[in-house]
Parts: structure tokens; sequence; C-alpha cells
């Protein structure tokens, strides 16, 4: 194991399954000459060419759907949204030509195609450019979505997404990129299967369930817990869709507390649905109502102070969880 | 591989005329409830559709918008597996699960029958990258009608086609109305021809109702690009007698205009040329008239007694691994 950024991470994930299967392809808004605009394609082109790693016009519906079309017809094809906000005017090809391909053709046409890029609220993006897009995505049946928060988990994930044979949305924490983490060697083949959770930190008295740029933030609100004698158990999705019910009942099962903190907004948020499936399928175990805390149910303001009060954050997050303690 | 020159052109005439007896049935078949959903009739135009798969190789791939029966048709796909697709049975080209605006046909090329307009347009820019990367000599086909010309979809994705030099053919189906919509009350230019030129795609109108006019200028465009991978335009004036769909009356057009057009019938034109060159007589265009009517009754009896898909198999095509979610 060594240490590395997320960004790395992902960087080598694109350039091992480039390197695997020659019908994989790299194509997006400034991927090639300028390097990704986060960087996360960064030498890609010198390595493996123009033909593969493919500059796009700012035309995300277009090449959106050209990448479908690649899939219909054989190829691979990895598409990196700038940002999914502006995935948003995309929103056609992504809801509904690469998931309904499959069943609309009868069987016919499957659409191996990963779309990816970094998702969520940055900081002071202000109203267009912070959508976090995936509870929009999670709900469109044929469509998977992952989301890693950690260097490990993004190479894992992003190399499993481009080896699905279905569309897999791989959103990216945007401020997470620089983040480092522990990573297998790339000597190693590192793939995690898609729909599976993970506990990142065990604990006994309350579950904390996350995803994305909320887990950084639940571990920090668990070593603070831990000096008030609260043990928080991190469950981390790490893929929306499809969703590890079992990682979750077994937490929850296990501490009888659960806090959902998730970076999308409240209404038909992620967390509605997970808080759903625990309370039908194992509403014994709760020893208190299930907490949700997501951002407030505002556009997102420019000014850092009221975007900070608008987003989930330690405060919001420790009295949820004393909350569902009795604390 | 057949190529263009040696098809046979009674036997092209055959196939417009089993496209208008089949789209005539579906038509009889949708009034007697027997086909669900919408239903959009391909009459009038078969010449463009029959013209185009006349000009091009078996294997060179074809897109298009909802108005698809005759695409799929002409493309090979039987009368049987159509009519099936309509009534929604799982002997359709698409399993019963596409319906009218979404016939497929993979093993033909035939790449769907697609119900947003203008939405399928970057996919045929997705299909012909797919050919050009693996360095294969394959033109894509892709059809639309004028109501697609000013979707965002369109612009964007005639703009990829020409900045990577695509082998694709656009072929517009320009029948006049998008809908109940006249060009000339959506689009802000005298002829849609002109929209190639704002990307440097060359382009050229056609005759939609002369088929082999239509077969011939495809055939060019085809042989162009199958040489060196850039993409073409062709603006082929047509025109549809019915409705947009089963549920229109069509009331926003004259009587004269139809009548028009219908004295300028695709069939007609065909089997007038071919008489008069003595490659047909009018016994042998009614034996083929004759056959296609029954063929299309015979594809009635085939979707009638045809099975649905079980209830639970619904789970097997949310993706392919048949995942539930």
């Amino acid at each position: 194991m060594r240490e590395i950024t997320y960004r790395q991470a992902l960087n080598e994930a694109l350039a091992e399954e480039l390197e695997r299967d020659p019908n994989v392809f790299l194509m997006g808004e400034e991927v090639a000459e300028y390097q990704g605009a986060y960087k996360v394609s960064q030498g890609l082109l010198e390595r493996f060419g123009p033909k593969r790693i493919i500059d796009t016009p700012i035309s995300e519906n277009g090449f959106a759907g050209l990448g479908v079309g690649a899939a219909m017809a054989g190829l691979r094809p990895i598409i990196e949204f700038m940002t999914w906000s502006f995935s948003l005017v995309a929103f056609d090809q992504v809801v509904n030509n690469a998931p309904n391909m499959f069943m609309m053709s009868g069987g016919q046409f499957n659409i191996p195609i990963t779309f990816r890029g970094p998702n969520g609220p940055a900081h002071q993006l202000a109203a267009t450019h912070s959508h976090a897009t995936e509870n929009f995505y999670a709900s469109v049946p044929g469509l998977k979505v992952c989301t890693p928060a950690t260097p490990r988990d993004a190479k894992g994930l992003l190399k499993s997404a481009v080896r699905d044979e279905n569309p897999v949305l791989v959103l990216e924490a945007e401020l997470l990129y620089s983040s480092k983490g522990m990573v297998e060697p790339p000597d190693e083949e590192l793939l995690i299967p898609l729909g599976q959770a993970e506990v990142k930190r065990e604990g006994s008295d309350v579950s904390i369930i996350c995803y994305a740029q909320t887990v950084p933030l639940a571990l920090a609100v668990a070593a603070q817990l831990e000096a008030e004698d609260i043990s928080a158990e991190i469950v981390d999705l790490r893929s929306i869709k499809p969703l590890d019910e079992r990682a979750i009942f077994n937490s929850a099962s296990k501490t009888h507390r659960v806090v959902i903190v998730e970076q999308d907004r409240p209404f038909c948020g992620v967390g509605a649905e997970v808080c759903y499936r625990i309370q039908k399928n194992i509403f014994d175990e709760l020893d208190a109502p299930i907490m949700r805390v997501s951002q407030e149910d505002v556009p997102m303001p420019y000014n850092e102070k009221l975007e900070k009060f608008v987003l989930p954050n330690a405060d919001k997050l420790m009295s949820a969880v004393k909350k569902v303690c009795y604390a | 591989m057949q190529r263009a020159e040696q098809r046979d052109e009674v036997e092209m005439l055959a196939l417009m005329l089993l496209i208008r007896r089949f789209e005539e049935r579906a038509s009889q078949q949708y009034q007697a409830q027997k086909i669900g959903g919408f239903c959009h009739l391909y009459i009038g135009q078969e010449a463009v559709v029959v013209g185009a798969v006349a000009a091009v190789r078996d294997d060179d791939y074809i897109i298009t918008a909802y108005r698809d029966h005759g695409h799929a048709l002409a493309r090979g796909t039987s009368a049987d597996a159509c009519m099936a697709e309509l009534f929604g049975k799982a002997t359709g080209c698409s399993q019963g699960l596409g319906g009218s605006m979404h016939f497929f046909d993979k093993q033909r090329h035939m790449y769907g029958g697609h119900a947003i307009v203008g939405a399928h347009v970057p996919l045929a820019a997705g299909l012909a990258f797919a050919s050009k990367y693996r360095d294969e000599d394959r033109v894509t086909l892709c059809f639309f009608g004028d109501g697609a010309i000013n979707q965002g979809s369109f612009h964007e994705a005639l703009n990829l086609i020409a900045l990577y030099k695509l082998p694709v053919v656009l072929i517009c189906e320009n029948n006049l109305f998008a809908m109940g919509t006249s060009v000339k009350r959506s689009t802000s230019l005298k002829q849609i021809i002109d929209r190639a030129e704002g990307y440097d795609i060359p382009g050229d109108i056609v005759d939609g109702m002369n088929f082999r006019e239509v077969r011939d200028k495809i055939a060019e465009a085809a042989v162009s690009i199958r040489k060196d991978s850039h993409p073409a335009f062709l603006e082929v004036r047509t025109y549809r007698y019915r409705g947009h769909s089963m549920s229109d009356p069509a009331s926003y057009r004259t009587k004269e205009e139809l009548e028009k057009y219908r004295l300028d019938d695709p069939i007609i034109r065909l089997r007038a040329q071919l008489t008069r060159e003595g490659k047909l007589t009018n016994e042998q265009f009614d034996a083929l008239d004759q056959k296609a009517k029954q063929t299309v009754l015979e594809a009635v009896k085939f979707a009638e007694k045809s099975p649905e898909l079980p209830v639970e198999d619904v789970y097997k095509y949310a993706n392919l691994n048949g995942e539930k979610q």
C-alpha cells in the first residue's frame, strides 16, 4: 500500500482501463490537451494519443449522446463531465437514452458507458455549479450510481464502472480531489464491486450513514463524539444504487440508532430512501427515530457564511446524533 | 456484401409496397385497439428509406426517429416481427418492450427507433465514431424529420460530426410538417439544406418521391464517405399522407395539397418507370401487391397468436445482469 491522492487514484484507474481494453476511450471538455479541468486525466493524452483521449467542444448533450451511440456499437466510452452540474444540459442522454436502451430494444443493446466527473457542492460556486445530483440519477431505473469518498474507493469503483455492462455514473467528490489515502500498488488489481458499502469506523452506540463528501465529516464528528463517550459507527454507502441494504441493516441492528448525513437535498434525498428501507425492514431494531442531516431546501447561496449554513456540517450532525442517543 | 447497383428495382418496389400495406394494416389494427400508445405511419415516404437501403451495404448502420416501421421493414426485419412489436408481443423486434416508436434489429444493424425528437442524432455520431475508431469503412445513415433541425441535440451533434469528420449521411426526411407546424412556421431558413452549410457539411436536395434519385444521391455520398471519412447532408423532400400520428386528422393542410402529392406517389412513379422500360407488367405489379397484402395479413395473424413476456421478466430488462435494485 502507498499513499496517493484521490485525483491520482482516478488517474491510475483510467490509465489501467485504457491499457487493458482498446475499446475504452475518454472523452470530455479539456480532458486531453489541457490535461483535465481538475487534472484527473493528466498525462493520458501523451500516453494513449488523441484517438483515445478526446477533447470536445462545450456540448454536453452532444458528446454524452455520442458516447451512448458508441456504446451501442460496441465501444466502452468514459464520458467526463467537467462537473455533474453541467450534466443537467445532457439530462436527456443520461436519463432517456443510456438506461432505457436495454429495455426499449428488448435486450438487444446494453450500454456499457461510464459517466464521471466531480459532483456535489464545492466552495462558493453558487447555485448553478453546486448540484449534488445523486438523488436525481439514483431515481432512474437502469442507472447505477457510485460516490467514492477515498482514493482507494475512487480507483476501485471507477475500474468496476468501466467494466460494467450497463451505464454507471461515478460521482466524484469535488472537494476531495487532493485528499490522500492508502491504495494498493499499481501492479495489484483493485476492483471494488458496485453496491457494496464499507464500515469506515466501527462503533456501538449509533450508526452514521454517509457517502462522498459527508464521509470525512462523519469521521471527524465520530472522533469528537468519542470524547463524549459516544461510540459512532461510520457506514460509507460507496454506491447509492445498487444500495447495500445488508450493510445498513447490520449496522443499524447493532447500534439501534441511525443518523443519515447526505450531501444532497432533504426533499426526496438519498437519506429518505435509506430511512424508508430501515423502518420497513428492521423497525423493531430501532430505539429512536432516524434523523437526517441534508442541505437546507434552498438554491445554494454564494455568500460563504450562508453556504456553510445550507450545507450539512459538524454542528448539525453532532446535534442529530445526540438527539437519537437522547444524550 | 450486396452492392447498391445490384439491388433489383422490382424487389425494391415490392419492399415499398410491403411498407405501404403494412402501414395501412397497422392503421386498421390501431383503430381496432390491438395496438397501443402512439403510432406514426410512413405512408407516402416509402421511397426515402427504400432508396437509402438500396444505396448502401447491409452492414452499414441505420438509425432513425419514431416514424420507424418502414426503416425496419426496409432493412429486412420481418413483417411478423414488426407487427408483433406493435401488438406488444414477445416475438416483436424489441420483444414488445419498445412499441411502435422503438423498433430495433441489431442483427440487421438497425439501431432504432428513437422517440425524443433530435436525441438520436448524437447517437448517430457515436455509431459513426465507433466505426471510424475501428478503422472500418462503414457508413451511418441517420434519418430525422424536419422537426428535428431546431433541436439543440441536432446542432451539437452536427458540429461534432463535422468536427471529427465522422462517416454519417444525415438524411432529413422533410415532409413539411413537424406534427402540425409547417416548416415555414418553425424554421428561420428559406430551405433546410442551409443548416448543413452552417456546419461546413456538403449538402444536396433530393426528390423524395423518386426512388432512383434518392438511391443514387445516397449512393454517391456513401462512395465518397468510404473513400475519405466525412459527413454529408441530404434534404429529402417528401410527404406523409396521414396525420402526424393516428390521433391527428391533419386539418392544418388542404385536401388539394394532399392530392397534389398523391398524384406524385413514389410507388406509382417507380411502377411507371419500370413499366415504361419493359421491366414490369401490370400482372406482375398486381402479383407483388397481392403478395405484400398477404404477408401483412399473415403478420397480423402471427402477432395475434404470439405470446407476451411474463410480467416477472420485466426485471430482466432493467439492465444486462437483470439485477433487481
